[in-house]
């Protein structure tokens, strides 16, 4: 009787769903937190192909296809806004990646313990200040009667006081050292924790083969964390275009705009500001299919140099 | 040490120029902080004058008054302390009951559940369909817009869940046994066995909710449930003098510029995380590698 063993197993299955209700509850509950607010904004984005305005529901609104994507390219601030989301991203990468990687390299060479957790508690300190506050710091320090002034004034490299915010010209080099003075020790972290689990028999060994320093740190320690490196590599190229965002939109002004309006701060603007919904939205969606075109060159790029991806 | 050999002229070279090395990045690191703290409990209509390094040239603490005596200010940081305090004990809580119940071996449509969110991870609406989803559900302009839409995370669920899945299952068999239920559980044997990651996950959301100024930026335009964040991103960013004069109760006076308030807001706003910093810190290094694990 297949029916009856059907019958059976359904009901063992309703059984063994009642026992688990709290559970089921509460997984439900997460679910339900992520229909509102991943799947319903996601649904959302299908306005970029519509003509959304305000006083009707998004079903409502008229399909127009890919009209704001050929308006954005058509734009007067798209070359502007590409080369700056590109620039300051690739090269906050090229330099902000290998820099955390290094500084690891040679903390873990200090000798004395003690020292070697100071630093580390220091160098993590800026990460956890906001880029507020850093935009405040910032503005005091570049300002006519701040630090960088005072003292070029006093060597006389300069004759007058430059209004570095106020200069297109300064913003990128603003925007990356600032990001690496504030990232630098809490992205090294990982590192150290990759390098202290690796096998102190390989230093010995090393050391052994007359190994020197530079050459352990190039032959033992790289080698050993490049899993690590990869990995991250992989999750920092995913996320870089994301990751100015807070940052520009605390240093940007009207005087920097040439220098600073990327993708993100011109979604804003278009949107937030302007209200120009649909288009704002296109716009977004456009930096996400270039985030993902990064992301697979990037995992391209780890497995042709070892065997680590994320897929 | 193994190495009983004394060390080469090179190796002491090396020690000496990594150390000195070492040295100069911590006082990279401290020194931009220093010079506010400095600037900011100088007079300030002297501070204008600039040329303080290390030391206040005359020192006051009145910018610091004016800024306690601001009711502008001190609403800024009590909505700022609520909504850390209130997001961050919900974030934590009902993250983590997620994050059980998604752990819990045998759950039927676990592995749907999953998959459901990890699809979050690398899909998201964007800035204006997430504004439009706070509209409609009636968050602008209401303080439960910075705790609702940022109570849960699919990344801190995975944190929490790689954390649960090393219990041992004898603890929860034992209350089973006792009569206890699933809430029961999770709530009494759960969570008090789980302390380092949730004090992790705690800390990372605290500064999260602390250091937050966009949502006030985008959400708020009611000037009373603005955090101190937004508050200072408008002087900061936008320059908005009047709204700093407006704060200042009796106008600017003699001593005080908006500057040198400015300065003394920064820092107050920073204190509380450079206070509780030194006491959390071993906590974040080890959730960094919970993290890490399961990267």
């Amino acid at each position: 009787m297949p029916a009856a063993d059907a019958k059976a197993a359904r009901s063992k299955w309703f059984k063994k769903l009642y026992s688990q209700r709290h559970i089921q509850i509460m997984a439900l509950l997460g679910v339900l937190w992520m229909i509102i607010f991943n799947y319903v904004p996601m649904y959302g984005v299908i306005i970029a192909f519509k003509e959304f305005n305000i006083v009707k529901s998004i079903s409502e609104a008229p399909w127009v296809g890919f009209m704001h994507f050929k308006e954005f390219f058509q734009d007067e601030s798209f070359v502007d806004v590409m080369k700056n989301t590109l620039g300051i991203s690739l090269i906050k990468l090229a330099i902000g990646f290998p820099l955390p990687i290094i500084f690891a390299l040679f903390l873990n060479e200090v000798r004395s313990v003690g020292f070697k957790k100071a630093i580390q508690t220091i160098s993590y300190l800026p990460h956890f200040l906001s880029w507020v506050i850093l935009g405040g710091i910032l503005a005091t320090w570049l300002s006519d009667v701040g630090i960088i002034n005072n003292v070029l004034l006093a060597l006389n490299f300069i004759d007058e006081p430059i209004s570095y915010l106020a200069e297109p010209s300064y913003f990128w080099s603003i925007i990356i050292t600032s990001d690496i003075w504030k990232e630098l020790g809490w992205s090294a972290i990982i590192y150290l924790a990759a390098i202290a689990s690796v096998s102190p028999e390989l230093y010995e060994a090393a050391t052994i083969d007359g190994a020197g320093r530079f050459q352990k740190m190039w032959y033992v320690t790289l080698p050993s964390i490049k899993a690590t490196i990869s990995i991250l590599f992989i999750l920092a190229v995913s996320g870089v275009l994301n990751s100015n965002f807070d940052q520009i939109l605390v240093l940007r002004n009207s005087l920097n705009e040439s220098a600073s309006n990327v993708i993100d701060i011109y979604v804003y603007q278009t949107g937030m500001q302007q209200g120009r919904y649909s288009y704002s939205t296109a716009v977004g969606l456009f930096k996400s299919l270039i985030a993902l075109i990064l992301l697979l060159i990037a995992n391209r790029v780890t497995k042709k140099m070892n065997d680590t991806s994320l897929f | 040490m193994f190495n009983i050999k004394r060390k080469t002229k090179g190796e002491a070279f090396f020690d000496i120029f990594n150390n000195f090395g070492m040295l100069l990045i911590c006082f990279a690191t401290l020194y931009p902080i220093w010079y506010v703290l400095v600037n900011a409990f100088n007079e300030g209509q002297d501070g204008m004058r600039g040329g303080i390094y290390w030391w206040p040239r005359v020192f006051s603490i009145e910018s610091f008054d004016a800024v306690f005596q601001s009711s502008g200010i001190m609403t800024a940081m009590g909505i700022t302390v609520a909504k850390t305090l209130l997001g961050t004990v919900l974030h934590v809580f009902f993250t983590a009951m997620v994050a059980y119940a998604f752990s819990r071996k045998g759950l039927i449509g676990g592995k749907i559940y999953i998959l459901f969110g990890t699809v979050t991870l690398f899909f998201g609406g964007g800035l204006i369909p997430t504004y439009l989803l706070m509209r409609d559900l009636h968050l602008l302009d209401n303080f439960m817009v910075y705790i609702i839409p940022a109570m849960f995370s699919f990344f801190d669920l995975i944190i929490f869940m790689t954390f649960f899945r090393d219990i041992p299952d004898g603890l929860e068999e034992a209350a089973k046994i006792d009569g206890a239920n699933d809430w029961s559980i999770f709530v009494r044997v759960i969570l008090p066995v789980s302390m380092p990651v949730i004090a992790t996950i705690a800390l990372f959301h605290g500064v999260y909710q602390w250091n937050d100024y966009f949502a006030g930026v985008i959400y708020m335009n009611n000037m009373d449930m603005q955090p101190i964040q937004t508050y200072l991103y408008r002087i900061v960013a936008q320059s908005s003098s009047s709204q700093m004069l407006a704060a200042i109760p009796g106008g600017i006076g003699k001593s005080v510029t908006t500057q040198s308030i400015k300065l003394a807001t920064m820092v107050v706003t920073t204190l509380p995380i450079v206070i509780a910093y030194p006491f959390l810190q071993k906590y974040f290094v080890k959730g960094m590698m919970i993290g890490s694990i399961k990267g």
